[in-house]
């Protein structure tokens, strides 16, 4: 184990708090858009998808980055989307229905 | 230099997902926290792809591209199958990091070897198998909630099922680490696609059993894995901004399934391997109970004279897609001066937090819907609780009857109102198939039909009423 792996350890510890600590301050009513918005934010395994895609490796290497890279975007605009439809209908007051 | 422009833009990306998160505590400023998270992924995208080694564009350009060519239309489904979508992108985020995972892999045996040492290889092995374990798993969910023909709705169980899963985890353990003590060896090779089939029929014999009551919970769980898979990728890539984003995903969906579970009263290990809806017996002995039916003159009649109104929404309500419908009884209540409130169960539906979204969808106030606990020590209050569509969420039987298999589970009591009427689409038991008390007590007053039709017609009547004076 070097040094860079223990900060690595210490980065996931750590984040795991934040997360355990942030999320169990989320309004119960957001548990659906809560979902939808981690799910995007944890497709940022894109970046390792680009890594792959993008380098100058053999074709079947980066074909299976391209379908990860796919399968990644996929998640990150459809779940920031689906998420932003969804807290756009919580509202306070009643409005006029047309 | 660049190096260092790269890291700042990781770090920077990770404390806005870490904003994003903590801006969802309230409906006021949750949609900041999307807007966050589309700044933090912009960025660490944009960085990646302006490092030097990554070249190729037209390959990433087209990837993207397709990215957004699916990922529109699915962000535009209707509201009720919003739990389907979710177990989708799961699925998605699985596979991509077994994907990734796979590709480093054999990259890396073919052009350094060294790279491979036992941490990562550690990392590596996991990412594969929560990756495609959450891939297979999902689609299953997702078979399940869609209601596809193949897929089974009923959990599906066999004698030493439990036995038999366990088996190929430890068979899969034991393999993972030949592979981990020697990647280079000759025999890894073929090992690592046996280590991926496993993860794959793992995924597939876990949801198995489940049936769509827990689709909560193990959608829940599914977040968490694909989150923790993303963490392992992380510690393959030595990526600090992956380690974090995963591990917000992964406590999330963590937390989700707690609360899940402890509003089902049961452990992890139960939803996982308990297989409900097999000790359906217990209720159905005993003389033969009968209920009382009312017309929907009736209930208008009653609803009309209330003076505070709760109304349970469960699944059955998503299924007939009577939000809409919801809303205008609830108009015409809001019209009479009739405080109406909505009880909400945390697991009502098909995921967390599935009732608040399709009724904000259907334009009622998100001040008006209430949680369980905070509503139950006003029931007794309640002049009428009407149930839409829920079943086993208002069963007393939770309360009294230690035999029954949903015994200790929180409920809202809509028994203790003055008076109850449940929408009911036919005389069969609930999805866990457990008697209904609730539906038998004194105070109970049936109407049977679908969800959508029976509260039109109580509309109808209201309106029809109203038009009088």
């Amino acid at each position: 184990m070097t040094a860079e792996m223990w900060a690595t350890l210490y980065v996931f510890v750590l984040a795991s708090f934040i997360g355990l600590g942030v999320i169990r301050r989320v309004s119960r009513l957001l548990h659906t858009p809560l979902m939808s918005l981690t799910n995007a934010i944890s497709a940022i395994a894109v970046v390792g998808a680009i890594l792959i895609t993008g380098g100058d490796y053999p074709l079947h290497i980066r074909i299976l980055g391209a379908v990860a890279l796919f399968a990644s975007m996929t998640n990150i605009v459809s779940g920031f989307l689906i998420t932003d439809r969804m807290l756009k209908m919580f509202k306070t007051e009643e409005k006029p229905r047309t | 230099m660049i190096f260092g422009l790269t890291q700042l833009s990781y770090l920077v990306a990770s404390a806005l997902f870490i904003f994003a998160l903590h801006w969802m505590n309230t409906p006021t400023t949750a949609r900041k926290g999307v807007y966050a998270g589309v700044a933090g992924t912009a960025l660490a995208v944009a960085a990646t792809w302006a490092e030097p080694s990554v070249g190729h564009h037209l390959w990433i350009i087209g990837a993207i591209a397709l990215g957004f060519a699916v990922g529109i239309p699915l962000s535009m489904v209707p509201l009720t199958a919003v739990p389907q979508r979710t177990a989708l992108s799961h699925a998605f985020g699985g596979v991509a990091a077994g994907l990734v995972g796979t590709a480093e892999f054999y990259l890396r045996l073919a052009e350094n070897p060294a790279y491979l040492t036992p941490f990562r290889m550690t990392a590596l092995i996991a990412e594969i198998i929560l990756g495609y374990l959450t891939f297979t798993g999902s689609l299953m969910a997702t078979g399940k909630l869609q209601e596809v023909k193949w897929v089974p709705q009923r959990p599906v169980t066999y004698p030493g099922q439990n036995v038999i899963n366990l088996g190929l985890f430890v068979v899969a353990i034991v393999l993972a680490s030949m592979v981990v003590m020697n990647p280079t060896s000759p025999i890894a090779f073929y090992l690592f696609p046996a280590i991926i089939a496993l993860a794959l029929l793992f995924g597939i014999l876990l949801i198995i059993p489940i049936g769509g009551a827990d689709m909560p919970t193990v959608i829940a769980i599914l977040n968490s894995y694909a989150g923790l898979s993303a963490v392992a990728m992380g510690f393959v890539l030595d990526s600090k901004l992956l380690i974090t984003a995963g591990a917000l995903d992964g406590s999330s969906g963590l937390i989700l399934a707690i609360i899940m579970c402890k509003a089902m009263n049961r452990s992890f290990t139960n939803v996982l391997f308990g297989a409900f809806g097999q000790v359906k017996q217990s209720a159905s002995t005993g003389e033969e109970k009968v209920y009382k039916s009312e017309t929907v003159e009736g209930a208008a009649q009653v609803l009309e004279q209330a003076n505070l109104v709760v109304i349970i929404p469960g699944y059955g309500m998503a299924v007939a897609q009577a939000q809409h419908k919801v809303r205008e009884l609830y108009d015409q209540l809001k019209k009479r001066g009739i405080t109406v409130k909505f009880a909400i169960h945390p697991v009502a539906g098909r995921m967390p937090g599935h009732m608040n979204v399709l009724l904000a969808e259907a334009d009622i106030p998100y001040t008006d819907l209430v949680e369980m606990d905070e509503i139950n020590p006003d029931m007794p209050q309640v002049d009428v609780a009407l149930v839409v569509g829920a079943n086993d969420v208002v069963n007393p039987a939770a309360r009294t009857d230690k035999s029954s298999p949903i015994y200790g589970m929180p409920i809202i009591d809509a028994d203790k109102a003055r008076s109850v009427f449940a929408i009911k689409r036919s005389k069969n038991p609930g999805f866990a198939g457990i008697d209904n008390e609730l539906y038998f007590a004194d105070r109970t007053w049936m109407l049977f039909g679908d969800a959508k039709n029976v509260i039109g017609e109580l509309v109808k009547q209201l309106a029809g009423g109203s038009g009088m004076h």
